[in-house]
């Protein structure tokens, strides 16, 4: 691991440079390029969905509904979540940062299914060109929940399209994770045993057993809101036959675990950013690493948690409150194992610790309000309200979309062969910290004051927190902005990055930046356990010094 | 706008408790959180590359140290649990009382329609006593709704084919916010209205008020006899008004077990009697399989079926010759 410096190859082949063809990139196999593919996608819906959300807070700027009528207000929050969710946060982590990094952190050529990996991404462009269509072509005012007789019956509006973009979205979702879960059990480097695996794997690992497990669920929900809604047969609609809360169980049977598919990921960035960033292996390696299966399997138990005013059985709800506190147990757990990897650690603050400690403060209040909500007396008045709008946020927000930036910025170096600007990447951790906790700590009051969900107007007693929320709407999108500006500008005018320049250990970091087609000239051997830091850099890594 | 509001009104009997719990949460998630912080805040700055700290031996595991961070919030969690569910449970049961008034809600889109037992109707508000346990049994026409009190803490889905009930104590007189929770598509906002408590004269003089208010001149009818109107209209009576051998007599059997042609029992709630309505086939009762069956009655609407099912429970008795009790032939 002391070659650093013999491994610079600068103005050498990459990825990057091999061939600059459109059709290069359109056919490519290669998982690096395949994960830049996503990163395009995906930033165009996190523009679309996020546009949403400042249209939202402007709406919410004043109790009367005046800038967006209800139809239009409700087509716009529906398409925010439809697109955040399903074009956004499920891939965002997975398919951007898993796909380049998984190979790289096995020390493997590439994915094994490299084809399938390309169809995933095809498979979720038509997905996407479907929400599209749906959205210009009317649009859908269901909710991202499509709660059924509403979308099934009632809902005026592209509905079959809409379902028809998560449903095909869903397949790509599907073949990442089959993809992950092989490429983790048969292409790990000679050496790399799964205790010396980073957390990054191991998260993405519980991440891939839920997108195979659950997607189909969802898919086969979704099919049947499009065969109720377009042939009539009943299913969820009582007035056909149907049962309505029927529905509510099987989507929150894939969606409850599906909020595990937009954290885990995240979970697995923040374990390579502190340990690399405090040089310390991580404390507990094992209960972090298996504190992610726990979730991931106990994550599938909770789902009725979401209905303890729906009229299902009192006694069903019991069973999901008390397996919701136990799964906050292992995100606690892995607050706790960070904290203490903090501890005799030799700490620098790069811009990618600051997100990543800007995400175990929002993490930890996103994963204690939960807790709230899983208290069945508290949830009663808290369901449906804003409090459960801003516990979520804190979660996939300031979770997941503060780790994704993180990591972006903490592999950028490796993507891209540029440095992004240091300073402004510390100045957008602070702004989106600030501007994020000023958009939602108010609507944590604003829902216990009784506030619902999905109202365009609200009595005139709460617009002072409302006009509070919209101001840090406009902080956080300012945050947001300058971050993806610099990001872009960097790819022309940022420094050049070394093979190393966090002197991080994994063995991405033992390849050149950007890495050639092949990862690496020669098939690395793992003779180390993961995160095998000391405090002091070495010779080789002073590079980093003055970061 | 007076400042920044933090806290709801109390003004039902849970209220309180429900609140109790959350300053618990609260408690908790701000000691954690600031744990944490603080954690967070002392290690970076101790521990700051660079600095003197002391970094031998750092520890890369702790195993009585995992154990105790996982052990002691579990713990706590379930603590937390067990309150919250023993509270949850007693907000289902109904409250006990022998004088709780009961009122029928309809959701539709996009209103809320209430009827008293005494035959007062009302939309998107309720008028109640104060001090007086109210249980709501609620029915949607068409999709999802869920009608939610906040100063009360109480929140309840309705559902489309199937009665949900709410109960509640008002504790403090006034006026509180009723909202509909439950997205219920173009106008879900403009389904609120207002929960007026009143003292318990206050709500005999609203109901005196009320009862002229609707049509000029003529006496509200209760529920049930609306639903008597109706049992006759529909010529439900023929078959079951008491003697007939081709339907079963009603007199006194809400609430109790009925044995199904097929085996099962059910208990005669409001569910049994709207399912028995809208589709008499699906459960016959045990001795009635070789009649002709009822016919079903897929357009009567839900208001109409409450009604009849007020008649239905009113009938402890068996009615006299001349049933139902009725005083003119205005329909409801």
């Amino acid at each position: 691991m002391s070659a650093t410096t013999s491994i610079e190859q600068r103005g050498s082949v990459n990825y990057l440079n091999c061939d600059y063809s459109l059709k290069s990139w359109l056919i490519t196999l290669d998982h690096k390029r395949i994960g830049l593919l996503y990163l395009i996608a995906i930033l165009i819906f996190f523009l679309i969905g996020g546009s949403m959300a400042l249209l939202i807070r402007y709406e919410l700027l004043t109790p009367q509904g005046d800038f967006l009528l209800s139809d239009t207000y409700n087509k716009t929050f529906t398409m925010h979540g439809v697109t955040l969710i399903f074009f956004f946060l499920i891939p965002s982590i997975p398919a951007v940062l898993g796909n380049f990094l998984l190979p790289l952190m096995l020390g493997a050529k590439d994915v094994a299914f490299p084809r399938l990996n390309l169809l995933s991404w095809y498979v979720f462009m038509a997905g996407a060109v479907l929400g599209t269509i749906a959205l210009v072509s009317g649009g859908v005012d269901t909710g991202w929940t499509f709660y059924t007789p509403l979308s099934s019956t009632f809902a005026h509006g592209a509905v079959v399209l809409a379902v028809s973009a998560a449903f095909v979205a869903g397949f790509s979702s599907i073949m990442t994770g089959v993809n992950f879960i092989v490429t983790i059990h048969m292409m790990r480097a000679p050496g790399l045993t799964w205790s010396r695996l980073p957390l990054f794997v191991w998260a993405h690992y519980a991440t891939s057993l839920i997108q195979v497990l659950g997607t189909p669920v969802i898919a086969i929900t979704l099919f049947l809101v499009g065969v109720e809604r377009v042939a009539k047969i009943g299913i969820f609609d009582p007035n056909l036959g149907g049962d309505p809360v029927l529905f509510q169980h099987l989507f929150w049977f894939y969606s409850h675990p599906a909020v595990y598919i937009m954290i885990l990921p995240g979970m697995g960035v923040i374990s390579e950013v502190i340990a690399c960033f405090a040089r310390r292996r991580i404390f507990g390696y094992d209960f972090v690493a298996y504190s992610s299966l726990a979730i991931a399997v106990l994550g599938f138990f909770v789902w009725g948690h979401h209905m303890f005013v729906s009229g299902q059985s009192m006694y069903a709800g019991m069973v999901f409150s008390v397996i919701t506190f136990l799964v906050a147990i292992p995100s606690a757990i892995k607050i706790f194992n960070w904290t203490a990897t903090l501890y005799k650690g030799s700490i620098h603050l790069a811009a990618p610790m600051l997100f990543a400690l800007s995400f175990m403060g929002l993490f930890t209040i996103g994963g204690l309000t939960g807790l709230f909500l899983a208290s069945m007396a508290m949830d009663i008045h808290l369901h449906d309200t804003y409090f459960v709008v801003a516990h979520f946020h804190y979660v996939m927000v300031g979770g997941q979309i503060i780790a994704f930036l993180a990591g972006i910025h903490f592999w950028w170096p490796k993507m891209t062969g540029r440095m992004y600007p240091e300073g402004m990447g510390k100045l957008s951790a602070l702004v989106t910290f600030i501007g994020f906790n000023l958009t939602f700590m108010p609507q944590f009051i604003l829902g216990y004051m009784g506030m619902p969900r999905r109202y365009h107007s609200y009595p005139e007693e709460w617009q002072v927190l409302h006009v509070l929320s919209s101001a840090g709407a406009s902080i956080l999108a300012s945050g947001f902005i300058l971050t993806i500006g610099y990001l872009i500008w960097s790819l022309w005018y940022g420094d050049k990055a070394s093979a190393n320049p966090w002197g991080a250990k994994g063995l991405e970091w033992q390849t050149p930046s950007p890495p050639p087609t092949e990862n690496f000239a020669t098939k690395p051997v793992v003779t180390e356990e993961a995160y095998h830091y000391t405090p002091e850099l070495r010779e080789e890594e002073k590079e980093y010094e003055h970061v | 706008m007076k400042g920044i509001p933090f806290f709801p009104e109390q003004a039902s009997k849970v209220a309180p408790e429900v609140d109790l719990i959350y300053y618990v949460l609260t408690a908790l998630t701000v000691f954690f959180s600031i744990g944490v912080f603080a954690a967070i805040l002392y290690f970076i700055v101790k521990y700051r590359a660079g600095s003197k700290a002391d970094r031998s031996r750092p520890p890369s595991h702790n195993m009585p140290l995992e154990l105790t961070w996982s052990v002691i919030p579990l713990l706590m969690s379930l603590v937390v649990f067990g309150w919250s569910a023993k509270l949850f449970i007693e907000m289902q049961k109904p409250i006990p009382s022998r004088d709780a008034l009961e009122i029928i809600v309809i959701g539709k889109q996009w209103m809320w329609h209430l009827q008293h037992p005494t035959g007062q109707r009302e939309n998107n508000t309720l008028h109640i006593p104060v001090g007086r346990p109210v249980k709501l049994t609620m029915i949607s026409q068409d999709v999802l709704h869920s009608f939610y009190v906040p100063a009360f803490r109480v929140k309840q889905d309705v559902l489309p084919g199937r009665y949900t009930t709410l109960w509640f104590e008002a504790t403090k007189t006034g006026t509180y916010h009723l909202f509909c929770a439950e997205y219920c598509g173009t106008k879900h906002a403009e389904m609120i209205g207002t929960v007026t408590v009143l003292s318990e004269e206050g709500y005999e003089t609203w109901l005196e008020e009320t009862q002229w208010g609707i049509r000029a001149a003529q006496r509200t009818e209760s529920l049930a006899e609306q639903g008597a109107k109706l049992f006759t209209r529909l010529e439900c009576s023929g078959c079951h008004s008491p003697g007939s051998t081709s339907g079963p007599p009603l007199a006194g059997m809400f609430g109790t077990q009925r044995a199904l042609s097929d085996g099962r029992f059910v208990t005669a709630d409001e569910g049994y009697i709207r399912d028995s309505i809208r589709e008499p086939q699906k459960m016959i009762l045990s001795g009635w399989e070789d009649k002709d069956g009822m016919p079903p009655y897929p357009t009567i609407d839900e208001q109409q079926i409450l009604q009849l099912i007020a008649y239905i429970r009113s009938l402890k008795e068996l009615p006299t010759a001349s049933t139902p009790p009725l005083s003119d032939e205005a329909e409801g």
